[in-house]
């Protein structure tokens, strides 16, 4: 198990998963009007994060990427609840979205909408809820007493 | 006149790439129940999401937008870190390694 020669996969991770997260951040930032959005933005940083952790293995990812992905899962619920909250400030009915155009410093004209802290909470969802059930399943041992005793 | 040929042909290898594509998923679909071995399975299972990536692509051309070009790069992505897992998972028996197995 220690010998095993995984050269090509570990050099082609190194760039695939950059790829990969780069790619999920144009996704999320697509949403709304085109392709793309929270839910699918979410679905590929959770598959950058898994080629990470097929490629180096569970205790060297704990390491690298020391995050609590049920944390991350409730943090994206709480968002995406309090953006709908937000909709009673201004009288209006629950989920209420809307958009308008800024001028911003570097990027000129650009379109702000809310539907994107609605959509950053359904990333952040996706993410915890992916990775939570991987990596549930795949760190499941099953005790050796309870295996001989048939449970 | 020729332009009128010319969408013509094009609706028409569309729809003949289409269905044999579909053909090809349906010898596919065979090959990964009744497949002998795992790495069978593994490579007919890839082979049918670059079929995928074909259906997507020439819907492209059938409907003639550019939306579609997230998609077969998205088909791609995961269709290869899923082959990864299956190559893993035959030649190791495990996905993701721990240090105490």
């Amino acid at each position: 198990m220690k010998n095993y020669n995984d050269l090509i996969l570990r050099t082609m991770t190194q760039l695939i998963a950059f790829i990969l997260l780069g790619f999920s951040v144009y996704l999320f930032f697509a949403g709304h009007n085109s392709p793309g959005g929270g839910f699918i933005g979410g679905l590929m940083t959770a598959a950058a994060f898994i080629l990470m952790y097929i490629t180096y293995g569970f205790d060297n990812m704990s390491k690298v990427l020391p995050i609590n992905f049920r944390a991350v899962l409730t943090i994206g619920l709480l968002v995406a609840t309090l953006s709908g909250i937000g909709a009673f400030v201004f009288g209006e009915p629950f989920l209420t979205q809307t958009f308008g155009y800024f001028n911003l410093p570097i990027m000129g004209e650009t379109e702000l909408a809310t539907a994107m802290i609605f959509d950053l909470g359904v990333y952040l969802t996706v993410v915890g809820v992916t990775m939570t059930i991987i990596l549930t399943i795949a760190t499941d041992q099953k005790e050796d007493s309870q295996e001989q005793a048939g449970m | 006149m020729l332009e009128d040929f010319g969408g013509e042909l094009l609706e028409w290898t569309v729809i003949v790439c289409l269905v044999a594509v579909a053909f090809s998923v349906v010898i596919l679909l065979i090959r990964i129940i009744i497949g002998p071995t795992n790495a069978d399975r593994a490579v007919a299972l890839d082979t049918m999401g670059i079929n995928l990536m074909a259906f997507a692509g020439l819907t492209a051309i059938h409907l003639v937008t550019t939306k579609l070009n997230d998609v077969i790069l998205l088909i791609g992505i995961l269709l290869f870190i899923g082959t990864i897992a299956i190559a893993k998972f035959i030649e190791k028996g495990v996905i993701i390694d721990r240090n105490n197995h």
